[in-house]
């Protein structure tokens, strides 16, 4: 089970009590109605959907019910660290980071063993 | 012929427990969701007569009434005896001038108390939470999930738990617990 830090809480929780939800930093245009339908598109459907170090959305719903932002490195599944909703993207500690590289080298994915993108 | 209403409440008549863990449905009480903004949590606690708990997992107790903090702006607040205190306690907090949102939810929840030397594994079998001493100490209290549904859990003793949960979740929660207190016994 993965134990995820709630930044309002203050604490870990199991991730039985969150709820995923969607990319982060993702701003809306402040002139929506002058953008063209492919600016649009791009703000309201496209996902970079990255593999590695993803910033996204996370709420606590079953504790505080807060939104909050994780880093997270979607090959091993490890959070790299969460902060509040409302803060700018954060820098991830090269600590962590290097950490989090090593591990996703030991983890054994579907593309590397299995799949064509080897 | 006077035809008079009787209510029956959601959780009557059920049995459950072991040799380690004994549970009762807990008597009917008042609560209001309270919402208020760090600004103003002083505004409401001198309100409602408790003060209301500003670190996370904390509650506070006085004048009858428990203060649970359930989030940054989310409190629950649970006063024993008639239902009808519910609607003081609205109507106090209404009093206070601050900007709020206090909604009686008396009869939406219902507790079940959890108690004995094996409550905490009886809760355990259904809910995530490190329920040591350590992790949380008497007093205590948190929004979390047991099996499938939303719980509010508050210690109230060393080895004795108020488990909130909504009415029409109750059935479940108390037959989970059963369960739990069984396991816990072996």
């Amino acid at each position: 089970m993965l134990l995820i830090h709630c930044p309002y809480c203050e604490e870990e929780r199991s991730e039985l009590e969150f709820r995923w939800a969607g990319e982060a930093h993702i701003a809306r245009p402040e002139n929506i109605a002058a953008i063209s339908d492919e600016e649009f598109a791009e703000y309201f459907f496209l996902r970079n959907n990255e593999k590695g170090v993803t910033y996204e959305r996370w709420r606590h719903i079953h504790g505080c019910g807060r939104f909050f932002n994780a880093a997270r490195d979607t090959v091993s599944d490890k959070f790299l660290m969460t902060y509040k909703a409302g803060l700018p993207k954060q820098p991830i500690p090269a600590a962590t980071k290097a950490e989090a590289i090593a591990e996703e080298k030991t983890v054994e994915t579907w593309e590397q063993t299995e799949g064509d993108a080897r | 012929m006077v035809e008079v209403a009787t209510r029956t409440l959601p959780l009557s008549g059920v049995h459950g427990g072991s040799s380690k863990v004994r549970l009762e449905p807990a008597a009917p009480a008042a609560r209001i969701n309270l919402r208020v903004r760090a600004e103003d949590v002083a505004a409401l606690s001198a309100a409602l007569g408790v003060d209301l708990p500003v670190r996370p997992k904390t509650s506070a107790s006085a004048n009858g009434r428990t203060a649970l903090w359930i989030g940054p702006d989310e409190w629950l607040v649970i006063a024993e005896g008639n239902t009808d205190i519910g609607s003081m306690l609205v109507a106090a907090a209404a009093k206070s001038g601050a900007l709020h949102s206090a909604t009686d939810v008396s009869h939406r929840n219902t507790a079940i108390l959890v108690s004995g030397a094996g409550a905490a594994a009886a809760i355990n079998t259904g809910c995530p939470q490190d329920l040591s001493l350590q992790a949380f100490p008497v007093g205590a209290c948190s929004r979390t999930i047991f099996g499938k549904v939303e719980i509010v859990l508050l210690r109230t003793a060393e080895d004795a738990f108020r488990v909130e949960v909504w009415r029409s979740f109750s059935d479940y929660a108390f037959g989970m617990l059963a369960e739990g207190a069984r396991d816990a016994a072996l």
